[in-house]
């Protein structure tokens, strides 16, 4: 199936309200062509110098028409207008949903930064389909038929000739059109690639190249890669201009036709003279309601690249396969035995036999040196990684369990969780529906965030700002976790929460993790071991294996990874302390600081 | 928005050239459709009351022909015409808007948001064909046409040229009317509706999150209900702006009912000619025609418009200003004099007063808490900010009176995230163009003296390809300790007086570390005046002089 009819399946709730809209939308066109055509006729009948009486009828359908076609070209684009935007609203849902099917492991090539965008104006352009094309071309065809079908009754010779006219502007105007607008497209699109590329490049390095003195040089550079698609663009212009002309010229085609044949048809007698006027102007009243087609042509052409880049995030959704799913039972830890994992595309494994276990009301860590397979291992206890080995929670693999079952047990703070764009209160009900202002506030009293919120003028009730832009990184993270509190998981992961934080507010947020989750059975990701002697044992990952594990007083006895880092950082912390006392704002000479 | 921005004159001069053409074609086309209304009215007027065959008016058919061949034709070129001035002014914006973009900086659109900017140049220009190909013609064409078409008219039939001259100036006052009745409101509508897109987006992006807590299913009801509100507060809004297209359609087809009736009712009378009358009647729709076009438009050219609008919006985003003096010859003495900076419309200090001499041959580390300062200090040592408070002086010369290029020709910097590009933007540079950004015409030599003084000359040389090995495009390939040092390499080959270093604030490898440390200490003793900023305990370590950058007071 085309992508675009598949876009159409996917946005057609209200085909009726759009096939009424298109009615409407052809009674308009008619009505243009019948004033024309009226008109005309009762200018014709005047020259005779009939009764004025006689006139009566058709001056007040000429006006009746005038007044139709205002009319039903409001009501059509009402009707039409309601129907997209419903059109446009199941779009976002059947959308959604395939992008649901897919999280989180398929969901990265289509969220990141640029390609969201791409992804809400494409949604956007969509909206172009019933209105710019469907409805154009469904009046434009119902119109033409009714014309031709008049001016066969009326000269069948001049129907006929016409109607192939009007059938080649039906076909041949708008796939000339599209056709050399893709052209046009395809050859440019390698040096526009490449311009893109160029300036998004010396945008990015913009500092690096102004310090460096190389900002006019890669401005040359940037100036011979947009002469190259001007002069593209120039040359292409011939091709581009086509559609200007292609109208006017099966316009007049038609017009001479209708002359060429009616007026000998006039001189010997098979057509009535006040009919003349009649034939010579319909086509023209016609052909004003097709010159809309070549934009919709475009629109069209527009539309399909939107189309194909929404197919495929229809396409990427596959069904899981309903395997035969147990429902889990009472939660007696966690078992995780020579577990071994692998991402899709990955040439080898991120987790090459992994062995951990956690009781109930235990905190475990779980450290070692970025790439050795601590998320990795987030993502599997998750349920959303395929995994080799054993990893049993609740009395089954987690395999066996329900993705979302198992959800209900385990839950997750991310490195930099989605804070959404409402209020507190609303973030926090999403770990549970339902809560009460109380529990929400307990939460947040656990994630120590409460302080500040009732600082708020709207306490709980107040907007965090898209992507939670209104709170700063720490509040973010706190949100996060005072929601995940709220949930109540029966294990909880936190997967480097204060990974995107600066030192000093990633060392707070340490601290408050540590007593949120002093009552709970957690898991702690890290990679700052400050704090760690309070958990009940540590594991250290390194290349997708356990290499050491034990308590900190064990750790720290031996010369391993855990004992060396926690040592230096310990020393970088004093460090920092020493700075922290020195005054702000004025140099202090080194000797003075050594001896601190 | 207005319909010609007199910006998109100043700023893309081919602009006016088009204005010239598009007038001059519309002036000839204005003629053609008024000799065609003429001439097939007489064909049909000659046959039909005049009873002539078609040998006899065959001469006026093929006028006819002639005139609309020509009509195409001249539509042809002016589509043509369109679209090469199009190609020409988005060159111009797109030149004019990356020069300025990349002027202004790390703290103007290309330091928040590269992307952003490179699709508005790219694909948000593109929509100007739509606005020079479509729209401008158009607009050309209604004011002309329905000019040519009345001035015709009143040579023919008084009657109908007042009916005409009447209602044409009421479509343009209705259209501002209700347009400037419905225009908050509309705008308001498509504030929701992008909030509408805005919330789509939120829970797309949300979508793991929503996973976690395993409400991920339940949202494509929100999304449902969400956009089912929204369409119906949209629809009140537009029942009321299509009203604006509804009065210019009834203004223009009753008119042109106005005009058959009343030329017909007087024609049946004997008061006018059945020639004129016909004439009359062809004439009086074209004149709409035009200005019923521009609505159709309209939409494809706000597009356009638009994105030329927020380019305006860059150039006029004025460039800091520079000096003109040259720099004190020998080495560098910094003084530092109770900087200070705050942003325009904030109350809280970026940078709070600092007061620090960088001497020649001496390391001075910058250290405190991210968000205290040091970058925006370091914005101004570099001269990308002026300071509000304060002032450097360069060897006792105002930094302020220098000129910024001669500043920094002797500045080697090191960014905490350097981009390894070429000069020539290329998209798979070696490592020896990279280089060589920093000082172009450096010889292979030069290249490799630089990466040994970096600490990163050995590993470059037991690659296959040695300095000609190309990176990819975002540097992958390379660990972020192997990028700085490249980064220190293309700072030194240009032999710098200052040294402004950036530590990354992620964790280098301790190889890494110790390189760095090592050829920051050696361009101090060579006489480099070195300013580092400080995130680990090691370039604190060698620091000659530390200044703490920040107010806090901290318990």
């Amino acid at each position: 199936m085309s992508p675009v009819r598949a876009l159409w399946k996917a946005m057609s709730a209200q085909r009726s309200e759009l096939a009424i809209a298109a009615l409407i939308g052809f009674l308009a066109s008619a009505c243009a062509i019948a004033l024309l055509g009226t008109s005309a006729w009762l200018i014709s009948r005047a020259a005779d110098m009939p009764p004025v009486l006689t006139l009566s009828v058709a001056a007040v359908m000429v006006r009746a028409f005038a007044l139709g076609r205002a009319v039903f070209r409001y009501l059509e684009r009402l009707l039409g207008h309601d129907a997209a935007f419903r059109g446009l609203s199941q779009l976002r849902v059947s959308l959604y949903a395939s992008l649901e099917a897919i999280t989180p492991n398929g969901l990265a090539r289509f969220t990141r930064g640029d390609l969201l965008a791409r992804l809400g104006a494409d949604v956007d352009t969509a909206v172009d389909l019933p209105l710019r094309i469907v409805l154009p071309w469904a009046q434009a065809i119902l119109v033409s038929i009714g014309t031709i079908a008049f001016l066969v009754w009326l000269l069948p010779a001049a129907g006929v000739v016409i109607g192939i006219i009007v059938l080649l502007a039906l076909t041949l105007m708008p796939w000339l059109v599209g056709r050399t607008a893709a052209q046009a497209e395809a050859r440019l699109a390698p040096g526009k690639a490449a311009l893109a590329n160029a300036a998004l490049t010396s945008l990015s390095a913009s500092p690096d190249l102004l310090m460096l003195g190389a900002d006019g040089r890669a401005l040359a550079a940037l100036r011979s890669h947009d002469d190259k698609v001007t002069v593209l663009g120039r040359r292409e212009s011939f091709a581009l201009g086509l559609s200007g002309g292609t109208g006017t010229l099966l316009q007049g085609l038609a017009i001479i036709a209708a002359l060429v044949i009616a007026i000998p048809a006039v001189v010997d007698g098979r057509l009535p003279s006040v009919m003349l006027a009649v034939a010579a102007l319909l086509p023209l009243a016609l052909f004003d309601v097709l010159a809309t087609l070549p934009g919709s042509a475009l629109s069209f052409h527009r539309l399909r690249g939107a189309a194909a880049r929404l197919d495929e995030i229809h396409a990427a959704s596959v069904d899981d396969g309903a395997s035969p799913l147990v429902q889990p039972g009472a939660f007696t830890g966690l078992v995780v035995d020579n577990v071994r994992a692998r991402w899709s595309g990955a040439q080898s494994d991120a987790l090459a036999g992994v062995s951990i276990r956690i009781t109930p009301g235990e905190r475990i860590a779980i450290v070692g040196p970025s790439g050795s397979g601590k998320s990795t291992l987030a993502t599997v206890l998750m349920g959303f990684l395929n995994y080799q080995g054993g990893a049993v929670i609740c009395g089954h693999e987690i395999r066996a369990i329900g993705g979302d079952e198992l959800r209900e047990r385990v839950g997750l703070m991310e490195q930099s969780s989605h804070i959404f764009d409402t209020t507190i209160a609303a973030n926090l009900r999403l770990g549970r529906l339902g809560s009460s202002d109380d529990e929400i506030w307990t939460a947040l009293e656990e994630a120590q965030l409460a302080d500040w919120v009732r600082t708020l003028p709207l306490g709980i009730e107040t907007e965090v700002g898209s992507f939670g832009t209104r709170l700063s990184g720490g509040q973010q993270q706190r949100l996060a976790l005072a929601r995940l509190l709220l949930a109540q998981r029966d294990l909880v992961i936190l997967d480097e929460p204060t990974e995107h934080l600066d030192a000093q507010t990633a060392e707070q947020l340490d601290r408050t993790l540590i007593s949120a989750t002093a009552s709970r059975t957690a898991i702690l990701i890290t990679h700052r071991l400050i704090g760690l002697e309070s958990t009940d044992r540590i594991y250290v990952l390194d290349h997708g294996r356990v290499v050491e594990h034990g308590t900190h007083d064990e750790l720290m006895s031996g010369t391993g990874w855990y004992a060396t880092n926690r040592r230096r950082q310990a020393e970088q912390r004093s460090m920092a302390e020493l700075i922290d006392r020195l005054p702000a704002g004025i140099g202090v000479d080194v000797p003075p600081l050594a001896r601190g | 928005m207005r319909p010609l921005d007199p910006r998109l004159m100043r700023y893309a001069r081919s602009t006016r050239g088009f204005m010239i053409v598009a007038i001059l074609l519309g002036v000839v086309t204005a003629i053609l459709v008024i000799l065609q209304a003429r001439a097939l009215s007489t064909v049909i007027v000659n046959v039909t009351a005049h009873g002539f065959n078609f040998a006899e008016v065959g001469g006026l058919v093929f006028a006819v022909a002639a005139l609309i061949g020509a009509r195409a034709l001249l539509a042809w070129a002016t589509e043509i015409a369109a679209f090469r001035s199009s190609a020409a002014v988005k060159e111009e914006l797109r030149t004019a808007a990356l020069a300025h973009a990349l002027a202004l900086g790390p703290n103007g659109p290309a330091g928040t948001d590269p992307a952003g900017v490179t699709t508005l140049v790219t694909r948000g220009v593109d929509a100007l064909d739509a606005y020079f190909s479509r729209y401008l013609p158009q607009l050309v064409l209604a004011v002309i046409v329905p000019i040519a078409i009345l001035l015709t008219m009143l040579g023919q039939d008084i009657l109908s040229t007042v009916i005409v001259a009447i209602t044409i100036p009421l479509i343009p006052l209705f259209m501002i009317l209700i347009g400037m009745y419905t225009k908050s409101r509309v705008d308001r509508q498509w504030k929701t509706l992008a909030v509408l897109s805005g919330h789509f987006l939120d829970l797309v992006a949300g979508l793991p999150t929503l996973k976690i807590f395993g409400r991920a299913k339940s949202q494509a009801e929100a999304i449902a209900a969400v956009g089912d509100r929204y369409r119906m507060s949209t629809m009140g809004v537009l029942r009321i702006s299509f009203l604006s297209s509804l009065a210019l359609e009834l203004l223009a087809t009753l008119s042109v009912a106005l005009v058959a009736v009343s030329v017909g009712l007087r024609l049946a009378e004997g008061q006018i000619a059945y020639g004129i009358a016909l004439f009359v009647l062809l004439l009086a729709p074209e004149a709409y025609l035009p200005l019923r076009l521009v609505g159709q438009h309209f939409h494809a050219a706000a597009e356009g418009l638009g994105a030329a609008e927020r380019i305006f919006a860059i150039l006029e985003t004025p460039l800091p200003t520079s000096g003109t003096s040259e720099m004190p010859e020998g080495s560098v003495t910094i003084d530092v004099d109770h900087l200070g900076y705050t942003y325009a419309g904030s109350e809280v200090p970026a940078l709070a007063p600092t007061t620090f001499t960088a001497r020649p041959g001496t390391i001075t580390a910058l250290v405190g808490l991210s968000g205290g300062g040091k970058s925006t200090l370091v914005n101004v040592l570099l001269g990308f900010l002026a300071p509000t408070m304060g002032e450097v002086r360069v060897s006792e010369c105002p930094l302020a009176d220098i000129s910024t290029a001669v500043w920094r020709s002797s500045i080697g910097w090191v960014p905490q995230s350097p981009v390894l590009v070429s000069a020539d933007l290329n998209v798979n540079p070696t490592i020896a163009q990279v280089v060589r950004v920093g000082m172009s015409d450096a010889t292979d030599d030069h290249v490799r003296r630089a990466l040994s003084d970096a600490g990163i000359l050995d590993e470059v040389m037991a690659l296959p390809l040695g300095i000609d090995t190309a990176l990819n495009a975002d540097g992958s390939g390379l660990s972020r300790g192997q990028q700085q040092r490249i980064a220190i390499a293309r700072a030194l080959v240009r032999e710098p007086r200052v040294l402004v270093l950036d530590e990354p604030s992620a964790a280098l490898d301790i190889d890494s570390e110790d390189a760095v440390v090592a050829a920051v200490r050696e361009a101090a003793s060579r006489g480099c005046t070195v300013i580092v900023v400080a995130h680990r305990p090691a370039l604190v370590e060698i620091a000659d002089q530390v200044v703490r950058v920040g107010t806090e007071v901290l318990a």
